[in-house]
């Protein structure tokens, strides 16, 4: 183990059951995972896999059967649900498959809400809200309502409400799992560019032209990790990419 | 090449360095870039099989360049390419052949040679999309080339997903 600062995430041997009609799921079936601070981390596998059930038990919206987690070095194993719901404005921004705007308020107020939750003045929060929507090229739709935009606008406001208060970690469930070809490119650019900016993502996705954008990725198969790789992936100039794109003859 | 070149001479006479620069711009960076002997070579070929014609031209201070340009047979060739449709991509079989065969050697673990090549494909699928992001976004068929090449990887990774499904029940 290294002395370095705490991981911004961390998970000992986590176990989550899901039990309803039938057999009992395994969904998650002894998990242990470190993220550091600047790393964007992808977690993909199969539907069922429970991957989405492991990404719920990093962000305190299920609670596990068994194992710990910490968060920036503090552990939240004694953690109540307002405890959690406080950690999730603050420390941990979540984006979701179907985006989960609040659909009777403006875009506006819901990039705004989790500042003025959070604490923020209301003229900060403001300011907040518009270099976000800004930067996601969302700037003069402010007064739209949800259901006014497209599903990949609809991300990407789900994106700035997800950031509005700086957390550092990010976790995104699906977050082109809803969206055509164009709108995945579109979270993949921008999931990029935020993490060129120093910030820490787990992305949870069975879309691989998505987790290709994380640098470090986790297969996740039958509630465990069947493997964990970093990928380089520098496109070598002189023989192109794989063989998928040569001429032939 | 030998199709791509009279492609792009169907146009009209171009002369061999005027023919690379096209296909760099036409493909864009995901293209392994065509080396200018190649085609040198290339374009000698169908010269001799009749299929194009170089006419020196002179130049000052320079060496002769030579111009070519379709024959009647070279667009006859072109019409038959296009009338034929491709081979449909094989399934990579090297691979498929490993994981076949690796139980009865005892000389290699399925998973693991699994989880091996999915690396590779990643890797190859994160080479891609910063091509992607790389090339000019208005080049829309270099952008459609590599949107392809992608969209094969992805198959090519959802079937290993499926072999790891299988072959995890069996252990």
């Amino acid at each position: 183990m290294s002395d370095g600062p705490a991981p911004v995430l961390r998970a000992e041997s986590l176990v989550k059951t899901h039990y309803g009609e039938g057999a009992p799921a395994h969904a998650v079936r002894g998990v242990n995972l470190r993220v550091r601070q600047g790393e964007f981390v992808a977690v993909t596998g199969p539907s069922g896999a429970g991957k989405s059930t492991l990404l719920h038990l990093l962000g305190g919206l299920q609670r596990p059967d068994g194992g710990s987690i910490w968060l920036d070095g503090a552990c939240a194993n004694a953690w109540s649900e307002a405890r959690w719901a406080m950690e999730r404005r603050k420390r941990i921004g979540i984006v979701f498959q179907f985006f989960n705007l609040v659909s009777n308020l403006s875009v506006a107020d819901n990039v705004e809400l989790p500042a003025l939750l959070a604490g923020t003045s209301p003229k900060q929060a403001r300011a907040g809200r518009e270099e976000l929507l800004a930067e996601l090229g969302l700037a003069g739709k402010e007064r739209s309502m949800p259901g006014e935009l497209s599903g990949g606008e609809q991300q990407r406001v789900a994106l700035a409400r997800a950031l509005v208060n700086q957390p550092p970690l990010l976790l995104a469930d699906e977050p082109a799992g809803s969206l055509d070809s164009k709108g995945t490119r579109e979270v993949m650019r921008l999931l990029s560019r935020f993490h060129q900016r120093g910030q820490t993502i787990v992305l949870v996705t069975h879309d691989a032209r998505l987790a290709s954008a994380a640098d470090r990725v986790i297969s996740f198969f039958d509630g465990r990790i069947a493997d964990d790789a970093t990928l380089d992936g520098t496109p070598s100039p002189r023989t192109g990419i794989s063989g998928v794109l040569e001429l032939r003859d | 090449m030998r199709l791509p070149l009279l492609a792009l001479l169907a146009r009209g006479p171009a002369h061999g360095y005027e023919l690379k620069q096209d296909l760099e711009q036409l493909l864009g960076s995901a293209y392994p870039q065509p080396n200018v002997g190649q085609i040198y070579v290339t374009l000698g070929r169908l010269e001799k099989q009749g299929l194009i014609e170089g006419e020196d031209v002179e130049q000052s201070s320079r060496p002769n360049k030579k111009v070519y340009h379709l024959t009647e047979s070279g667009r006859e060739e072109l019409r038959v390419w296009f009338e034929e449709p491709e081979d449909e991509p094989r399934v990579r079989d090297e691979f498929f052949m490993k994981l076949a065969l690796a139980p009865q050697t005892g000389l290699a673990d399925q998973i693991a040679l699994i989880n091996k090549q999915r690396r590779q494909y990643l890797t190859a699928m994160r080479s891609l999309s910063k091509l992607a992001a790389a090339e000019n976004r208005d080049n829309r068929i270099a952008q459609l080339l590599i949107e392809g090449a992608m969209l094969h990887l992805q198959a090519d990774l959802d079937w290993l997903e499926r072999c790891q499904e299988e072959l995890e029940e069996l252990e």
